[in-house]
């Protein structure tokens, strides 16, 4: 194992963490800014790949294919809003489960019945095919860089608006105190519309940055909503730090894990029952990274009392 | 009760009208929703194509979707042996939906003919008379894939396969015939969809070629962040992977790939040819082997019921076990424990006009059979 | 008699009933079915003690079906093989006794409830949820990469456990066995509610503080109550097993758990026989709508969806018209 490996997983394990900020982070704000658990989130990501395939197979463009992901996840999202979720804000979590539980089941077999059992084409653009070599003399993919930087971008720019826009400070307001933010004059159900939206079309971007080096099909999204839901609890609700750092945690510790730990039971165990071993545990290790965090921070890291 | 049954245009002729006299009505159990839909579609269109090729009028097909859930199955299973009383049961594309259902369907006296499924389970100590697999025992292909590693040269291959039996056991196959050294032996996890972790591995390691067992979703998401990773090894892997409705979703980045296959769309008999033409003309697609499956697995049935009545079972179990029909393989035989005995082919993918398909480019078993008929005490 | 006694009379005889007369008619398919309902409204009983009556959602409830059924195919596949569980330090053999097994299933149940309930309850709300689903999922995928027990392909045990002399491949006597358990189960929720230790069970739900306040200690509240809870689901766990003499991790997934939460929440949550309407009209709808396309899913969703907006407190809040406060 040399030190170029290392780095190169490291940076797997980063890709991998901003791809899960990608869709956690509309996740923690519609949570944090309405109290909503949305399990209709993966459903999000899937719309959104399943448009930029069809776009990209009618007209050929990548570009194109970007834009109507985007529009699609959320135009979904305001439609899914404005019929569904805005009956469900003064409910109790349990109907928005069961609600957003239902949505799932019409989006998946809806999204089969439109576009076939099979899985999809979509691939990244010639322009970022390929590789490229970094310092340390690691080969490394253009397209996963591109991803990195998309997200770190997405990053900067939702940190920008929570923290220095009106809608910001609006969506901080009313995850604090949404009465007192509807009583002084802001339109509450317009903020959460357009958070929703929000969150929806960041979910089908990351639908589209990853189907197109995964696969385009139904279904896609159940694991990455599983896997959303554990980086914001780690992260705390509510908070786009915290989403980012318990992304970042979540994707190093799978990565890093699923490579070093058979290594680690070789040390121990004969190389056969540490491959399996070393693999079972690795499958298990962001839970147990995420029951650790809230044994001992019951409100996740940077999660609001 | 449940009205969820797809008929052949042969079988809605017969409940129109003749007397259900002697006929054999069969439950085919498989995966019709959700994402691994595709197969279960494939296998029943080309059963039901052969059935309604042979034109008889003594042949029930009842369909029902299993939706991947073993106890779903199992239900399924009870349904049809207890209320729709059905002879023959078939379909189950996954092993651990056949593992929940065989074992007690055979017990009750049903035959159970497998068009994919071919857990090791079944074929060694769980063996039974009445249980015939048509399409092969889960190793076959990954022994295939071993031999043509062989041939091929390799002499330190990295391997991969998710941590569940089918990946344990797609391993295992693999090294049973492979000769060389092992560059790496990594399990992944079972949904995992990205794989940059074990292609740096590759990348860092001294292989010379990889081999995987990824179906479905997985295979796809490893293949184009292979080719996009700029590691030039070469590739094989059964045929799981690379089957044609996987291949449409993968594109470029599966070309030149080899992968094992006990059929081909080019494999030359006149059988093979009606079947991929009339295949295409029916559904407008070409057929994937799941298809293949179906259909020979309806006509080994439909054999069986022209030598024997299906109320003698001894007669009708020994009409199966001759296998006396016309297979899209070619010649075809059971071992002695009711699986193939086979050629497995090397197909390499290749684009023609638009569609990406395979092309057999050499043979890796020939006349193979497999690793547990000494465990079946049938 | 109140509107929801009698209701709750109908449910039992409407599920005494439909497999009386499946036997009479000899179609044996309709009484698995409703065992099955039967099988799922004890496990939603479970829940509901935990969910409805505790205020504690649990997304990985599924971790103690799972228990109860693999409880119940280890200890089976042994007897079915004649191989000993262990031989040190006492000599455990397998065995397919049912009493013996349900005893089993319900003691590691309770076990893993409370090992999880002590750490999971430090947190509340959704972080509660949330670690609730993190332990189900640790166990699914132990359970799929666990060879010993089949891995992903689960386990199949050949025939069903014995019980004094009753045969349980009998559909109908297999199917009194799981009622009577059924009523059971009923009969001790019933009377957990209404106990002492129901009545502040309720009260640390609806207001945690002000039971601290009065000397309770709310914390031990939940945790008996999440023991209790996980040892009813195990022990439908094991019946599961034994109808479908199959055991497999997808007992475990976070499907699964969903589910279950869809039987409480459909039938009512917060009301003991809340769960028996759930199961039985989740299984109704699946069986029905399946036949009615190949994308039925969509059906089965718009119609869940229109109770959770329209029909307020499940049906037992549509049909009884009176609301059970609920968190």
């Amino acid at each position: 194992m040399t030190t170029t490996l290392l780095i190169e997983q490291t940076l797997n394990g980063m890709q991998f963490g901003v791809m899960l900020f990608l869709m956690a982070a509309g996740l923690t704000l519609v949570f944090g800014v309405m109290g909503l658990i949305n399990l209709a989130h993966g459903s999000l990501y899937m719309i959104g790949a399943f448009a930029a395939a069809a776009t990209s197979a009618a007209t050929g463009s990548f570009a194109l294919a970007l834009i109507a992901s985007l529009m699609a996840a959320a135009i979904a999202g305001v439609l899914v809003e404005m019929l569904v979720i805005r009956r469900l804000y003064d409910r109790d979590h349990l109907d928005q489960v069961l609600a957003t539980f239902a949505l799932i089941l019409i989006f998946s077999e809806g999204t089969r019945w439109a576009f076939g059992s099979f899985p999809l084409f979509l691939d990244p653009p010639e322009i970022l095919s390929g590789t490229v070599t970094l310092p340390f003399g690691i080969i490394y993919s253009k397209y996963r860089l591109f991803i990195i930087l998309v997200g770190l971008a997405v990053a900067a720019g939702l940190f920008w608006m929570v923290a220095r826009t009106r809608i910001g400070i609006q969506i901080r307001a009313g995850e604090n105190d949404r009465e007192m933010v509807a009583a002084l004059g802001v339109n509450i159900s317009r903020l959460y519309t357009l958070v929703f939206a929000l969150g929806a079309a960041l979910a089908g971007l990351a639908g589209m940055l990853i189907g197109a080096i995964q696969s385009v099909q139904v279904g896609m999204g159940e694991p990455v909503l599983i896997l959303a839901f554990v980086v914001i609890v780690i992260g705390g609700i509510g908070s786009i730090k915290g989403a980012f750092i318990g992304a970042l945690l979540v994707g190093l510790t799978d990565t890093l894990g699923r490579f070093l730990l058979p290594k680690g039971f070789g040390l121990v165990m004969d190389p056969a029952s540490a491959t399996t071993v070393g693999a079972s545990v690795a499958s298990m290790a962001i839970y147990i990274l995420m029951a650790a965090v809230l044994i001992f921070r019951p409100r996740g890291l940077f999660g609001s009392a | 009760m449940k009205l969820g049954k797809l008929m052949a245009a042969a079988s809605l002729a017969v409940m129109a009208t003749s007397a259900q006299a002697e006929g054999v009505k069969v439950g085919m159990i498989t995966t019709l929703s959700g994402g691994g839909a595709g197969l279960g579609i494939d296998v029943r269109d080309g059963f039901l194509l052969a059935v309604k090729q042979a034109g008889r009028d003594d042949i029930e097909v009842v369909v029902e979707d299993d939706q991947r859930k073993p106890d779903i199955a199992v239900q399924l299973a009870d349904e049809m042996i207890q209320s729709e009383k059905v002879d023959v049961l078939t379909g189950i594309i996954w092993s651990n939906l056949a593992m929940a259902v065989v074992p007690g369907a055979v017990a009750q006296g049903k035959f159970y003919l497998s068009p994919n499924a071919g857990p090791s389970a079944l074929a060694g100590k769980g063996c039974h008379p009445n249980y015939f697999n048509v399409a092969w025992q889960n190793d076959n292909l990954h022994e295939a894939a071993g031999a043509h590693a062989n041939d091929a040269g390799f002499k330190n291959s990295f391997i991969l396969a998710p941590n569940y039996p089918a990946g344990t056991d797609a391993l295992t196959g693999y090294k049973r015939m492979y000769e060389g050294d092992l560059a790496g032996e990594v399990y992944t996890q079972l949904g995992q969809t990205d794989y940059a972790a074990e292609i740096a591995q590759i990348r860092a390691s001294d292989a010379d070629s990889v081999f995987f067992f990824l179906p479905g979703g997985m295979g796809i998401s490893f293949l184009k962040q292979y080719a996009d990773s700029g590691v030039d090894l070469p590739v094989v892997g059964p045929a799981f992977s690379f089957d044609q409705g996987i291949l449409q979703a993968v594109g470029d980045a599966a070309m030149g790939v080899k992968n094992t296959s006990q059929w081909g769309k080019d494999i030359d008999n006149p059988t093979n040819a009606g079947f991929v033409e009339s295949f295409q003309a029916e559904y407008g697609r070409l057929p994937s082997l799941y298809a293949s499956q179906g259909f020979d697995t309806a006509n080994l049935l439909i054999s069986a019921i022209e030598a024997a009545d299906i109320s003698d079972a001894d007669a009708f179990r020994a009409a199966l076990k001759a296998a006396d029909f016309d297979s899209v393989r070619g010649e075809f035989s059971f071992s002695d424990n009711h699986h193939p005995v086979q050629d497995i082919y090397v197909r390499e993918v290749i684009k023609e006009g638009d569609v990406f398909t395979n092309k057999l480019v050499g043979t890796a078993l020939s006349g193979h059979s497999n690793a547990y008929v000494g465990d079946c005490k049938m | 008699m109140t509107r929801e006694t009698l209701l709750n009379l109908a449910l039992l005889a409407l599920l005494l009933l439909i497999p009386l007369a499946a036997w009479a008619l000899d179609e044996p398919f309709l009484i698995t079915l409703t065992t099955r309902a039967v099988i799922f409204a004890i496990a939603g009983i479970g829940l509901n003690l935990a969910l409805g009556f505790g205020g504690l959602v649990s997304l990985g409830h599924a971790v103690f079906f799972g228990i109860g059924g693999y409880t119940m195919g280890i200890l089976a596949s042994h007897a079915q093989s004649y191989t000993p569980l262990a031989e040190w330090p006492l000599l455990i053999e397998g065995t397919n006794s049912m009493p013996v097994i349900w005893i089993a299933a319900i003691l590691f149940s309770a076990l893993a409830a409370l090992a999880i309930g002590a750490l999971s309850l430090r947190t509340t709300g959704v972080y509660f949820i949330m670690i609730t689903l993190a332990f189900g999922q640790m166990f699914y995928f132990f359970a799929i990469s666990w060879p010993a027990y089949g891995g992903e392909d689960g386990l199949s045990i050949y025939v069903r456990n014995r019980f004094a002399g009753l045969n349980m491949m009998d559909p109908i006597q297999f199917f009194a066995i799981c009622y009577a358990l059924l009523l059971a189960t009923l009969f001790l929720m019933s009377r957990l509610v209404r106990s002492p230790f129901g009545l502040a069970l309720g009260a640390a739900r609806q207001n945690t503080d002000r039971v601290q306040a009065v000397g309770q200690m709310p914390y031990r509240l939940f945790l008996t109550a999440f023991t209790i809870s996980g040892a009813i689901t195990g022990l439908a766990g094991a019946l599961f097993a034994d109808l479908n003499r199959f055991v497999s991790p997808t007992m475990f997934s976070w499907q699964t758990s969903g589910e279950i939460m869809v039987f409480v929440i459909l039938g009512g949550v917060g009301r003991v026989y809340g769960p028996v309407a759930g199961a039985a009209l989740f299984i109704l709808l699946e069986h029905l709508l399946g036949g009615l396309s190949d994308y039925w899913h969509i059906y089965l969703g718009a119609i869940l969806l229109g109770v959770v907006l329209f029909g307020r407190g499940g049906l037992y809040g549509m049909l009884t018209g009176r609301q059970v406060a609920h968190d």
